[in-house]
């Protein structure tokens, strides 16, 4: 009777230990209608429901979307903008090793979307380092590194790699007890995509200005690196970062977004589905300028 | 020091568990979410969590204009056919899986970005004691079109 009791205790102890362990991702519970919306209050709105999940995610923009956005927009090839590969060897710590995990993660999905065969083979090596450095076993081994090589002209299956690779990594880090530095290399990746963005506007016009339209846009998911950052805050990698990120919220609160209600229409034939809607935001030429040089002071900080 | 032993062990075997079913959950995301996916490209973002019958999870994305998004909401067999739905910022539901035949997939694109809440849940299932309630992997992957 003794020896079940014990048996019993025993079994609990692990199943309590296994649960607060558990979580594929770590836990991060851690219109054409006329009328206006401001969704400088509305983007709160949809995090203020009481919740009854067990779960909560905040997905921020992957490196291979980032890189995809800007493309979209209109951007063009700038190589000297990535962050050279020399800087490799400086980056010693966990936090700078997965900050720029995400980085050259971001680097290597914009290269690739315009098909810079080389610099995407150099900016995945660099990749793996940094995935090495931080313990991530298997996220970019040979077999990748080779698959690679071999389907250097197939962009397709090279986005394939990158989205496995950036999956693998995090969830890795995830799974292990590391979800602090699965969330430093998303927020890395995010920032990156934002200094690129913000860089080939450069001293453009911003008025009409697709690639300015996404920047701003990133607002929203600026909500998602505060909520992740908040689920994480105990960390001191994240507090470290924490007071940069809070400054380019102060910039980004400048800027007020206006939507109107989203209609959505079916295509038949496609089975699509369109959100119809519309937005406008009061960004002004001085507030760009200031969140250019917050932006690039944060880069600045993550990759020196 | 002999006390500590066992204790010991059941840490490590608890950890080795937890890691395990985390890395089935990832396993199951890379084989059954991502085909779903197929012909989008995965965003390369990882959510799945281990969820029990009645139980809900959520995901905060914002989706960007000009993009052309799949959601693929996926479970474990023992969960049956998963519910989701998409909900903007005003609450408003722009898609509900239990008015579409229960499919894992849905494929949008927008005129204006914007913040969505993707809310799933595994349905809870009747006549069964605590002891038979199932549970099992859920994934929540986006991919997108070139």
């Amino acid at each position: 009777m003794l020896f079940k009791l014990r048996a019993h205790a025993a079994l609990s102890v692990i199943v309590a230990i296994a649960f607060f362990n558990s979580g594929c991702t770590g836990g991060n519970k851690s219109g054409s209608n006329e009328v206006a919306v401001d969704t400088s209050g509305l983007e709160q709105n949809i995090f203020e429901d009481i919740s009854h999940a067990k779960q909560i995610f905040y997905s921020l923009p992957s490196p291979l979307e980032s890189a995809l956005i800007i493309k979209t927009a209109g951007a063009t090839y700038s190589e000297p903008l990535l962050n050279p590969l020399s800087n490799v060897s400086k980056y010693t710590t966990n936090k700078a090793m997965a900050i720029n995990l995400g980085i050259y993660i971001t680097d290597l999905s914009y290269a690739s979307l315009f098909d810079q065969a080389q610099t995407t083979m150099k900016y995945m090596e660099v990749s793996k380092k940094m995935a090495d450095g931080l313990g991530i076993i298997d996220a970019i081994n040979k077999e990748t590194m080779d698959r690679l090589e071999e389907n250097i002209n197939n962009r397709d299956v090279i986005l394939d790699i990158i989205s496995e690779t950036f999956m693998s990594s995090t969830a890795f880090l995830a799974e292990n007890d590391r979800q602090p530095l699965a969330t430093i290399s998303l927020i890395g990746g995010w920032v990156e995509g934002l200094y690129l963005a913000t860089q080939l506007v450069g001293d453009k016009d911003i008025k009409n200005n697709k690639i300015v339209d996404r920047i701003v846009d990133q607002k929203l998911s600026l909500d998602m690196v505060v909520k992740l950052i908040a689920n994480n805050k105990d960390n001191s990698d994240i507090k470290e970062i924490t007071p940069q990120i809070e400054k380019l919220k102060g910039v980004y609160d400048k800027i007020k977004i206006s939507t109107t209600k989203i209609e959505p229409v079916v295509d038949e034939k496609t089975n699509v589905t369109t959100l119809k809607s519309s937005s406008t935001s009061n960004i002004s030429q001085p507030i760009f300028n200031e969140l250019r040089e917050s932006v690039k002071n944060i880069r600045t900080s993550f990759t020196l | 020091m002999k006390k500590f032993i066992p204790v010991v062990i059941l840490a490590i075997l608890a950890t080795f568990i937890s890691i395990n079913i985390s890395a089935q959950c990832k396993g199951f995301a890379k084989k059954v979410g991502k085909i779903e996916l197929f012909p989008y490209i995965h965003d390369g973002n990882f959510q799945a969590a281990i969820l029990t019958e009645g139980e809900e999870a959520e995901l905060y994305k914002t989706c960007y204009t000009g993009q052309q998004y799949r959601i693929a909401v996926c479970g474990s067999e023992n969960l049956g056919n998963i519910e989701f739905k998409i909900v903007d910022a005003n609450r408003t539901v722009l898609f509900d899986n239990t008015q579409h035949n229960m499919v894992k997939i849905w494929d949008f694109k927008l005129e204006a970005s914007q913040q969505l809440k993707v809310i799933v849940k595994v349905p809870a299932s009747q006549k069964k004691s605590e002891a038979d309630v199932n549970s099992g992997c859920v994934s929540i992957m986006f991919g997108f079109k070139q």
